[in-house]
């Protein structure tokens, strides 16, 4: 099981926007080893298959515990994102400031909504 | 009826008896275990379920209220995410877990470590330093809720799995075991009625068998001790007769 290895998990990353990587910066959750970084700025250009790679990465690297992804994002690899089931790194849709925060959308929530309604 | 459904492929002897049924009350101790971790767990999850609906619409709330705080720091200084970009090198805001035990499942909780960094010291040092320094505080404060959303979220899908591990545990007990031992103990109850019904009959037949022999062998001998009374009465009616002077047929093989 994935519970074996939490204690060494003890960062953040993120993927998102550049306002909102440029505010989880600010809080203070950058950290770059060896040229990675554990954050990903997606703007209108980026290619679907780089934020299926750095969402592959973040999600095996053994040091990340908490992978945050901006929900405009997550929609694009939809369907990598709710295959993603794993308790480690815990995945969290997170709100952008161009894109207000859809409950029903999140693969979370969606699991609730259900576990709720029956 | 017995030996209808499923059941174990065991000779039926009474100790094989007695172990079934030990093992059906061990069956159902572990059914009523299980059980009780299972509300146990389910209450726990209900829990969990609540406040990950109210933080996440509380996250929604924080999070604008972030953008907008950066919003004000690019108005009072310009656009500083190329610097801050660069000049990330290393976390200052870590997560540290700990865990949390609930009926032997384990759940990690994510807290906060924090140390206070240098990083980012001289952004906005020309204007909008007091913004960058307030933004900076209130998206320490966002990413707080989210890493506090985080462990109610790991614990929700750790929990869900092992809810669903009991509940399968559970109904495979209930559904399969159970009456699988059932079965085992009515067949094997079955088999040795059978066997005793068997044994009795045998009994009965023999003892029929040496009723019938004993009844035999006394008509026999009241046969022959009649005969032997008829023989004396000839043997004192006609006087003693000479065995030597009589003489037998002779004998021919």
């Amino acid at each position: 099981m994935a519970t074996t290895s939490f204690k060494d998990r003890n960062l953040l990353a993120v993927i998102g926007d550049e306002d909102s990587v440029t505010g989880m910066l600010l809080a203070g959750i950058g950290h770059v080893e060896h040229q990675k970084k554990n954050f990903l700025i997606v703007d209108s250009k980026t290619q679907v298959s780089t934020i299926e790679a750095a969402f592959q990465e973040f999600t095996e690297r053994k040091d990340i515990a908490i992978l945050l992804i901006n929900q405009h994002v997550a929609e694009k690899i939809r369907p990598t994102v709710d295959k993603y089931q794993q308790a480690f790194p815990a995945l969290l849709e997170i709100p952008s400031k161009d894109h207000p925060y859809d409950p029903s959308k999140d693969s979370v929530l969606k699991r609730v909504q259900k576990l709720f309604g029956d | 009826m017995s030996g209808t459904g499923p059941r174990e492929n065991i000779f039926p002897t009474r100790m094989a008896l007695t172990n079934t049924k030990l093992r059906l009350k061990g069956a159902q101790t572990g059914h009523s275990l299980l059980a009780k971790k299972r509300d146990a767990l389910t209450t726990r999850f209900r829990a969990i379920l609540r406040k990950v609906d109210e933080a996440k619409r509380k996250m929604g709330r924080v999070m604008q209220l972030a953008s907008f705080s950066l919003a004000e720091v690019t108005y009072a200084t310009g656009d500083i995410s190329y610097l801050v970009q660069e000049q990330a090198k290393s976390a200052t805001f870590k997560v540290k877990a700990k865990q949390d035990n609930v009926s032997g499942v384990i759940l990690p909780a994510f807290e906060v470590d924090r140390v206070q960094g240098s990083d980012f010291n001289l952004t906005g040092l020309g204007r909008g330093g007091q913004q960058v320094l307030r933004s900076k505080e209130v998206y320490a404060k966002a990413v707080e809720t989210l890493v506090e959303l985080a462990s109610l979220q790991t614990a929700f899908t750790i929990l869900d799995e092992v809810i669903r591990a009991t509940n399968r545990r559970v109904n495979a007990i209930e559904h399969v075991i159970i009456p699988r031992l059932d079965n085992t103990i009515k067949y094997i109850a079955s088999e040795l009625d059978e066997m005793d019904r068997e044994e009795f009959f045998r009994l009965k037949k023999v003892q029929g068998k040496k009723k019938r022999d004993a009844e035999a062998s006394e008509a026999l001998r009241k046969a022959a001790a009649e005969r032997y009374i008829e023989v004396e009465d000839i043997q004192i009616g006609g006087g003693g007769g000479d065995l030597i002077d009589t003489k037998d047929e002779d004998i021919i093989f």
